[in-house]
């Protein structure tokens, strides 16, 4: 048995195939046995696409190991193929040398000319470059479960937990946890149960019985900081983030949310989250979940909505009344590739450009950008946190690969989260209903009920102080100061920028978001080839943080990468006149760590 | 709370100067609502009126209440949030059939649909007015204004229709004028649990003047206007001699009492808590000028509510917990964790 540091697997196969809960099990065994990860789900927009086709493939990629993990990786050690279709689509995203293992029953003439193979890759030498390992896994599935009263073609659902044996067995891990899983799955089906464990079983002894691989890998733990941990994907610690920061508060949470592709499991763990005071609204659009949560937060509860691209799009104008009557509100945005309808399953960051800009009027408000799925809960409690005590809407930003993608989430102690206060008006001596707190010029949050401040707000234009309706011309001026300021004061509330790698020099990286992992494991690549490169990660994309500006000078050049055509870029360009350059990508993937290191060398260099 | 709210209508006044046209309907209205609204034993702190955009929609900001001004046609969906957060407090809703009916017609008919606890007074005046005179969803073919001047070729939506087909639990129809009517139909309104539907028809006196005239002026209003009242007759007329038949095909009639033998037993009795809206739906068939229109409440029946049914899952989902919130601790620990030593 050989020790790797990491390795990167990828399973692949029809959207029926089971290929993201064979996924999610090797992670979560993966996590269990103490290694770090970072996954990638990778699934089409249709549910169950035509079975065999290119375009229906599914995938899910791992990276583990015994250091510290902060992608998916950005090239596969090891493809498990279900089918014709998964080998050819994945084919360019294995190592040279690397091991594929397949199932040779799926290679039929008729689903090799779905995948557009002309001659069955496994009896040439098209995969000469790779190690193969063919196994028959629907036939030896069936095998397995002669004695199984299921029908035949239940029992062929099984094989991936066949097949997930077999890898069980290649990187040396325990079965317990996913036969646990499986027995309490299907608790109530206990059939099933009995036929998946048993096919997990024969798939681990058949890899070790019929020695199919050349050689089998450990992955040692890796050095993680001491505390309880837990697998979660980007969706649940949004929600958890959430939730935490209301309870804090001592306020109820209520979320308007209209179903959408990847934002909906927000939703969904909110909607699991009732007894912590949680109301969802499952709103007849996406207007109305977010006008819903406005009124949420006119009530004195912490309103939230979570949504995608698309739907960002249609809340624009009342997150605009958000704004103008000062309200809290978290608004998530789940990003996914535009514009229109774009890619719904696939990853961008290009709503940067609508979150800072897409409302009427001069209307900024913060925005905060979380950094990988664990981080999604830190971001959350902030967003939540800053909408509470400026009382103006917040937009969080997260992607479709924070979302879905998962790595182990160290627990909080509850000390040591911000203390958070709703400090909820309920004096009438001397209220005005836009009167300012001094420090964050918020105006009085008055729950409706409390007796002798009722008051009118509204989207009209309000007299500083009286809050009545007015149109006068130096009112409006003042307001719509008032209102930037505002959000510039949150400036207050951003610790030191931290400056990854290098404190001065060449190059700067600048980023945001879900390339953070990409990113600085790209930088650590650029300093080992001796660039003197450094890199910061931005939390809050609006305002900027005041340091920005003085880092920027250190570096003789700039590099922002995004996955978008370069939006943050604009505003670096603008605020601070530095001819900064861009690392670009919008093909539905995560920035590759290879992809950062070759465009600071390119910057310093110049290209090759 | 057993203490009598001593409220007048001016204690309802906003210090707000008015400013609506001279003569507008809403003059009449605001008054109608703020003089029911005194009656109703409610403290004026627990009142919250929302509203969207359009004429009407300024209305919160002539409420000594809490009030809020939201954006167009999305006042529903706003409520119903405010309501979910706080059950305690009474909403109001107030839009215009601009508002309501077009822009903001998908929340009306889910905010119908969801039965949440609150009133929506809907201002049908049948044009657009803030903007100048366009016609609307419910003007009608052949309105001539502005944005159509060969006539307008957009068949009507009938509001309480409308309103029935997404799932009212309330729907009644009064008029700006009729202050007392319409007084006595907001405390209906006020007294049903569930959403609460009433169309006024209403007044706009610069772009669509004399609108509803020929049916609810004084001088015709009872030969025009039918009143419906659960479990008696529909009759109507000056003299009180008409009333309203159905016929075999399902289709309404007038017929005069003492004519070709007709009697009371003939005609139709309303029934607003029948189980099924098909009656309610045939009685908003009738318009001007074929049949009399009716006002009054056509349909109240007793549905549960959203607002309590959303408070009832968190109640249960709590009460493992001793009836409170579990810890944050608990809430992270779910599902497989590991541990890390030191």
């Amino acid at each position: 048995m050989q020790t790797v540091e990491s390795v990167v697997v990828r399973f692949a196969g029809d959207s029926g195939d089971g290929v993201q809960v064979t996924g999610t099990q090797f992670t979560n065994t993966a996590a269990l046995v103490g290694n770090d990860i970072a996954t990638l789900p990778d699934y089409p927009a249709e549910i169950r696409a035509p079975a065999g086709t290119l375009f229906g493939v599914s995938g899910f990629q791992i990276q583990f190991g015994a250091t510290d993990i902060r992608t998916p990786g950005d090239i596969s050690d090891a493809l498990v193929a279900f089918n014709p279709a998964a080998l050819k689509v994945n084919l360019s995203r294995l190592r040279k040398g690397g091991l594929i293992l397949v199932n040779v029953d799926a290679f039929s003439s008729r689903n090799l000319t779905k995948a557009g193979w002309e001659h069955n890759p496994l009896e040439d030498d098209t995969l000469a470059a790779w190690q193969v390992v063919k196994v028959n896994m629907t036939r030896l599935t069936r095998e397995a479960l002669k004695e199984s009263p299921l029908k035949t073609k239940d029992k062929d659902r099984a094989k991936n937990l066949f097949a997930l044996g077999m890898v069980y067995f290649l990187y040396d891990r325990p079965l317990e946890h996913t036969v646990n899983w499986l027995n309490s799955k299907f608790a109530k089906l206990p059939n099933v149960a009995e036929a998946n464990i048993k096919a997990l079983k024969t798939g681990y002894y058949y890899a070790e019985t019929a020695e199919i691989f050349r050689a089998t890998y450990q992955v040692p733990e890796a050095p993680i900081a001491a505390g309880r941990y837990r697998n979660v994907t980007g969706n649940l610690t949004t929600a958890m983030g959430l939730v935490s920061a209301a309870q804090n508060a001592g306020l109820d949470l209520f979320l308007g949310s209209y179903p959408i592709t990847p934002a909906s499991d927000v939703l969904h763990n909110l909607a699991s989250m009732r007894a912590h005071g949680v109301r969802t609204l499952q709103a007849e659009d996406e207007i109305a979940a977010v006008c819903a949560a406005i009124g949420a937060s006119y009530a004195g509860q912490l309103g939230v909505c979570s949504t995608s691209g698309p739907g960002l799009a249609l809340k624009g104008e009342a997150i605009g009344l958000a704004l103008m009557v000062e309200l809290p509100m978290v608004v998530v945005d789940v990003q996914r590739g535009g514009p229109s309808t774009g890619l719904p399953t696939k990853t961008e960051q290009s709503d940067f450009n609508i979150a800072l800009f897409g409302r009427n009027g001069d209307s900024p408000l913060p925005v905060i950008a979380a950094k990988s799925p664990a981080d999604c809960f830190d971001a959350a409690y902030e967003a939540a946190r800053i909408t509470i005590k400026y009382r103006t809407p917040v937009i969080l930003m997260t992607d479709g690969y924070l979302a879905n993608g998962s790595e182990p989430w160290k627990i909080p102690n509850e000390a040591d989260l911000a203390p958070i206060e709703s400090d909820f008006r309920t004096d009438p001596e001397g209220f005005q209903p836009y009167m300012r707190d001094e420090a964050t010029l918020a105006r009085p949050w008055v729950k409706p009920g409390t007796p002798g401040l009722e008051h009118r707000v509204g989207g009209l234009e309000k007299q500083h102080l009286t809050g009545n309706v007015s149109y006068d011309p130096m009112n409006h001026h003042r307001m719509c100061e008032l209102r930037r300021d505002k959000v510039d004061l949150v400036r207050q509330e951003m610790p030191p920028l931290e400056v990854i790698g290098e404190q001065s020099g060449d190059v700067l990286v600048i980023g945001w978001g879900s390339t953070y992992g990409a990113i600085r494991s790209g930088v650590d690549a650029a300093l080992a080839d001796g660039v003197k490169v450094g890199a910061v990660h931005l939390r809050w994309i609006n305002p900027l943080p005041p340091d920005l500006g003085e880092i920027i000078a250190r570096f003789d050049k700039v590099l922002v990468p995004e996955m978008n055509l370069g939006q943050l870029i604009k505003v670096i360009r603008g605020e601070f006149l530095v001819d900064a350059k861009g690392l670009n990508k919008v093909q539905g993937m995560p920035l590759n760590v290879g992809e950062v290191k070759q465009a600071i060398l390119d910057l310093q260099y110049g290209e090759a | 709370m057993n203490d009598i709210i001593q409220l007048t209508r001016k204690d309802l006044a906003s210090d707000q100067e008015v400013r609506w046209c001279p003569g507008c309907g809403d003059y009449a209205i605001l008054k109608g609502v703020q003089s029911a609204l005194a009656t109703l034993n409610v403290p004026r702190e627990n009142m919250v009126v929302i509203s969207g955009i359009g004429c009407a929609a300024r209305f919160p900001y002539y409420m000594n209440t809490y009030g809020f001004h939201t954006i167009h046609g999305r006042s529903p969906a706003v409520a119903t949030g405010t309501k979910m957060a706080n059950p305690d407090l009474h909403v109001w809703i107030v839009g215009g059939d601009g508002d309501m009916m077009s822009i903001g017609g998908n929340h009306l008919i889910h905010v119908l649909r969801r039965n949440v606890d609150l009133t929506v007074l809907l201002f049908n005046n049948r044009i657009y007015g803030l903007t100048k005179g366009q016609f609307s969803p419910t003007s009608g073919v052949g309105k001539k204004t502005k944005s159509s001047p060969m006539g307008s070729i957009d068949p009507a939506f009938e509001p309480i229709s409308l309103a029935l087909g997404a799932g009212a639990t309330f729907a009644a129809r009064t008029v700006d004028l009729w202050g007392k009517h319409l007084q006595a139909t907001i405390k209906a309104a006020h007294e049903h649990k569930g959403t609460s539907f009433i169309e006024i028809l209403q007044n706009c006196i610069i772009f669509n003047d004399g609108a509803f005239d020929p049916a609810v002026g004084k001088k015709v209003k009872s030969d025009k206007t039918v009143e419906l009242v659960h479990g008696e007759p529909l009759i109507f007329g000056a003299e009180r001699d008409k009333g309203v038949r159905i016929r075999k095909d399902l289709t309404l009639e007038v017929v005069t009492l003492g004519e070709n033998g007709v009697t009371e037993d003939d005609l139709v009795v309303h029934n607003a808590h029948a189980e099924l809206p098909g009656l309610a739906q045939l009685l908003a068939t009738m318009e001007y000028p074929d049949m009399p229109v009716p006002v009054g409440i056509f349909r109240q029946v007793s549905r549960p509510t959203y607002e309590v049914g959303m408070d009832a899952q968190v109640t249960q989902a709590q009460a493992a917990h001793g009836g409170d919130k579990p810890s944050l601790t608990s809430l992270w620990n779910q599902g497989d964790t590991w541990d890390v030593a030191p």
